[in-house]
């Protein structure tokens, strides 16, 4: 029996995908703003990787400034709402909570930052503007959490900004990767929308920057060039079978639930290969649009997945299986997916060892693989003397993001590998600042 | 088991706990539920000539989430006709012979006073209690508090109430005073029965920020009002034991304010207090916590072995010194115990900042360290940690020496001079002015700025 009935309408949908964090009211905020203690030196600060002044804006919202609490969050993250809904707070700011140390339950800070926030994106009160005109001009592709926080920032410090998105609406991963019980739609497009209105930056959608011609272009016309252009389609994992009907990378198929919601399809028995955080996403996501089984296989043992321990908890507890140490050697079925040939595993010494002969068939009708993204290396290799490190990632300035090309930048997953909405956004902060310091020579 | 019940001043009562003389003893309804519930007496809301009262009454002080730690209002005494309230307190009386049931009393002339005085007795009453304490209304109209703020008035008033009661007589102090024992030395020299303190605080408890109006808020205005609740006990506590060590006011006294469970009943006591009187709480709660209050005594009692009230009434007394008495050799030191210690450096900005710069922290700890020769054991620190019993204050001298400030000033050896070298604080280590200029900055930046500095230190890889 599957632990949830297919969704067959928006409110069945959003039943089964209920929010992990629903946005508080305001007693709630006032009881909760209430206990924290106000550390001098506050851990919560330096577990954020934005380094959001969290004492202070708690403080704000206790004392009933709710709009300086929003600003506080804001100086410091664009993506404020988003990261108090989407951020791993469990191992960031909730996780260094003094609190913990004595068996009481942290601060609940990523519901606080998103109380102020969605307060003041719902009244549109404006917080900040474009800095004075300075006739510079700065092109930025990609519309993600990186692209637009450096849009934001640039355009405080008076660049026109120009974003270049190859899909139709902004935020990146934000409203096409992100598991849908963390943020909604509306929830994402609502804050993008308030920061555009706010720094006016243009943002063309649709509009794939994907050759050497159209760089060119953007060298031409732009001071400087921004790349916040995440990281490609699911890896590839080069096994006999792979092509079959119903075997699907898992970031392919988050985007389309996000965008289609209970339209999208599941099998009944659905194989989710990986043991990252996405992984453990899509094994819920399965669940929750009723697959009746859903197995996460992954080649190493348990204690050895790199996805934190609470994600895997939330996949559990929505009724998914762990199958470890196996690995999958052959997508099986005749055109549609039948079942996933695994081979058993074993870790000696850190290395995984194939334990020869004992392969075994798991049926099933559907496999998505969460088994990372592409990096875009063939697009990157347009750009003249920029250099990609053995990762294939952006190789740049750790202050400054400035890569090897001069003329460009980079900040978030195409820098980093791979991280968080909130990695991005700070990131691109300081980006902006190093195309600042740059173009001020 | 400990025997609860009380004598005071004449008056017998069950146990301790009385409701004080407001809202939750403005009908026999309410005191009878009240006396179900388990209260031991109540003082009825006071009686006079009826009021009118104005809509909106109350308001409250709230500290973070918590509501009501303060509480004002600007009620007056009973708008009910008195014949109601002598009917009702007759009632009472019939179905709870051994409760105490006491009317408050606020009237103006001599031939009031003794017209309600003997109607009050007539009706069942087991005693008096005589308001000169409400600070709100009442005496702009030179009642109230604006006699308890004239002993002469006071002592006149008490006067003819002792001409024609026949049954004890208390007299309600307002705190609106500088000295609380002028008053209740009048009430004595009157020949009052008992005292009962504190009436309330002559108070504005917020201002509403939009409409630039003080709470409660009447069509757009607002008055002083009356100041209870939690947050005004310890000038209760106090007031309560100056007049119970005064040498010649020896009357017994009601204690009142701030009294919410067992331990303020206590504190209460044990400064004086034989009887105890309860409003904001009953207000706030309902009659309902008198269950926590007798069992916490009862507990209390039987663990110090006291069998009556009386054992404990007055016992903090002999240790509430003047300060010159206080013995300057005692020393105390703060004592961070590491392994409760969960790093919100609380006591470390409040020592920096607010005391004696005698903590400090430590390269790859969040557990901050006493600088112990600076430590002055000023139990700021303990405090202000969230933690129970991570910071105790240990005492670290010999208990040898005993020495007050009045043996020093007798002995001559008491700083007298601007410079003296007899100073305390004179070889005491403070930093240099300029050392804080710029001290953690880091630590105390806006995020952004920590940011842009480089504090945040971003992880390049997930």
């Amino acid at each position: 029996m599957a632990e949830f009935s297919t969704p067959t309408t928006e409110q069945q949908f959003a039943e089964n995908f209920a929010q992990l964090k629903p946005v508080m009211n305001r007693t709630e905020a006032l009881y909760e703003s209430s206990r924290c203690l106000f550390c001098f030196d506050a851990p919560c600060i330096k577990a954020c990787p934005s380094g959001i002044d969290i004492p202070q804006f708690i403080r704000q919202i206790n004392s009933g400034n709710d709009t300086g609490a929003a600003r506080t969050i804001y100086e410091a993250n664009y993506f404020g709402n988003a990261c108090g809904k989407v951020c791993p707070t469990e191992v960031l700011c909730e996780g260094a909570c003094v609190y913990n140390l004595q068996e009481v339950k942290p601060i609940e800070i990523g519901r606080l930052q998103s109380y102020a926030t969605t307060k003041v994106i719902k009244s549109g009160e404006k917080l900040f503007g474009p800095g004075a005109d300075n006739g510079k001009k700065v092109a930025v592709i990609g519309a993600g959490p990186a692209g637009i926080s450096a849009a934001c920032e640039l355009r405080s410090l008076g660049y026109g900004v120009d974003v270049f998105e190859a899909k139709a609406q902004p935020s990146g991963l934000t409203v096409y990767g992100v598991a849908p019980y963390k943020i909604t739609n509306e929830e994402t497009l609502a804050e993008m929308a308030y920061l555009q209105a706010q720094f006016g930056y243009n943002v063309h959608f649709n509009s794939a920057i994907s050759s050497r011609e159209e760089l060119a272009k953007l060298e031409d016309k732009y001071d400087a060039i921004f790349l916040g252009i995440g990281l490609g389609r699911t890896n590839e994992l080069g096994l006999p079978g792979e092509d079959k009907i119903n075997c699907t990378g898992a970031v392919e198929f988050i985007s389309e639930l996000r965008q289609h919601h209970h339209a999208v399809a599941v099998g009944r028995k659905v194989i989710v290969l990986g043991g990252g955080n996405t992984a453990m996403d899509a094994a819920s996501e399965s669940s929750r649009l009723g697959a009746e089984n859903v197995i996460l296989a992954y080649r190493r043992a348990k204690d050895e997945m790199g996805a934190y321990e609470f994600e895997y908890d939330l996949a559990k507890g929505v009724g998914v299986k762990g199958l470890f140490n196996v690995a999958p050697v052959e997508i099986t079925g005749n055109g549609y997916v039948a079942g996933v040939k695994f081979i058993r595993t074993e870790t000696k010494d850190g290395k995984v060892r194939e334990i020869a002969g004992s392969e075994f068939v798991e049926d099933c009708d559907m496999v998505i693989k969460a088994t990372g993204q592409a990096k875009q290396t063939e697009f990157l290799s347009l750009i003249p003397g920029l250099k990609l490190d053995s990762k294939g990632r952006i190789m740049a300035n750790a202050h400054t993001g400035q890569t090897g090309n001069p003329k460009y930048f980079a900040s978030g997953d195409a820098w980093n590998g791979g991280a968080e909405v909130v990695n991005a956004a700070a990131e691109a902060k300081l980006t902006a600042r190093g195309i600042h310091a740059y173009l001020s020579k | 088991m400990p025997d609860l019940s009380i004598n005071f001043a004449g008056i017998k009562s069950p146990n301790p706990f009385w409701l004080a003389s407001a809202p939750p003893t403005n009908s026999g309804y309410q005191i009878m539920k009240a006396f179900d519930a388990g209260w031991g007496g109540a003082v009825w809301k006071t009686l006079g000539v009826p009021v009118v009262n104005v809509s909106s009454r109350y308001g409250g002080v709230n500290y973070r989430d918590k509501r009501l730690v303060g509480f004002n209002n600007i009620e007056l005494i009973s708008d009910r006709p008195l014949a109601d309230n002598l009917r009702e307190i007759e009632e009472v009386k019939k179905r709870f012979p051994n409760h105490a049931v006491i009317a408050s009393l606020m009237v103006q002339t001599r031939q009031e006073w003794h017209d309600i005085v003997r109607q009050s007795q007539d009706a069942g009453a087991d005693g008096f209690e005589l308001n000169f304490g409400c600070p709100h209304g009442m005496c702009e109209r030179g009642m109230g508090s604006a006699v308890g703020q004239e002993p002469k008035v006071l002592q006149m008033i008490v006067e003819w109430v002792m001409e024609v009661a026949t049954k004890p007589v208390i007299v309600k102090l307002t705190p609106n005073i500088s000295d609380i024992t002028e008053p209740a030395m009048a009430a004595r020299r009157g020949g009052a029965d008992a005292i009962s303190l504190i009436n309330t605080i002559q108070s504005i408890v917020g201002v509403d920020l939009d409409q630039f109006a003080p709470y409660p808020i009447v069509d757009g205005k607002g008055s002083n009002g009356g100041y209870c609740g939690p947050a005004v006990k310890p000038i209760a506590l106090n007031m309560v034991k100056n007049c119970a060590q005064h040498p010649d006011i020896k009357l017994p006294i009601s204690g009142i304010g701030g009294i919410e469970n067992w331990r303020d009943a206590v504190e209460h006591i044990l400064l004086g207090a034989s009887s105890v009187q309860v409003c904001t709480a009953a207000m706030h709660f309902g009659f309902g916590i008198i269950r926590e209050m007798t069992s916490g005594l009862e507990q209390y009692m039987v663990e110090k072995g006291f069998n009556t009230i009386y054992d404990m009434v007055g016992k903090a007394l002999p240790n509430v010194l003047h300060w010159e008495d206080l013995n300057m050799k005692y020393k105390v030191t703060a004592n961070i115990h590491k392994d409760k210690c969960i790093g919100c450096q609380l006591c470390y900005t409040a020592c920096e900042d607010g005391a004696h710069q005698a903590i400090k922290l430590n390269a790859d700890t969040r557990v901050p360290e006493i600088i112990e020769e600076n430590c002055v054991g000023c139990n700021l620190c303990s405090l202000v940690c969230p933690v129970e019993d991570c910071i105790t204050m240990d005492r670290t001298d010999d208990d040898t020496q005993h020495l007050t400030w009045k043996e020093r000033t007798e002995a001559g050896t008491a700083p007298t001079e601007f410079n003296d070298e007899k100073a305390g604080g004179r070889h005491h280590w403070v930093p240099e002015p300029s050392a804080a200029l710029g001290k953690e900055r880091h630590k105390t930046l806006p995020g952004k700025a920590r940011l842009y500095s480089g504090e945040t230190v971003l992880p390049t890889e997930a």
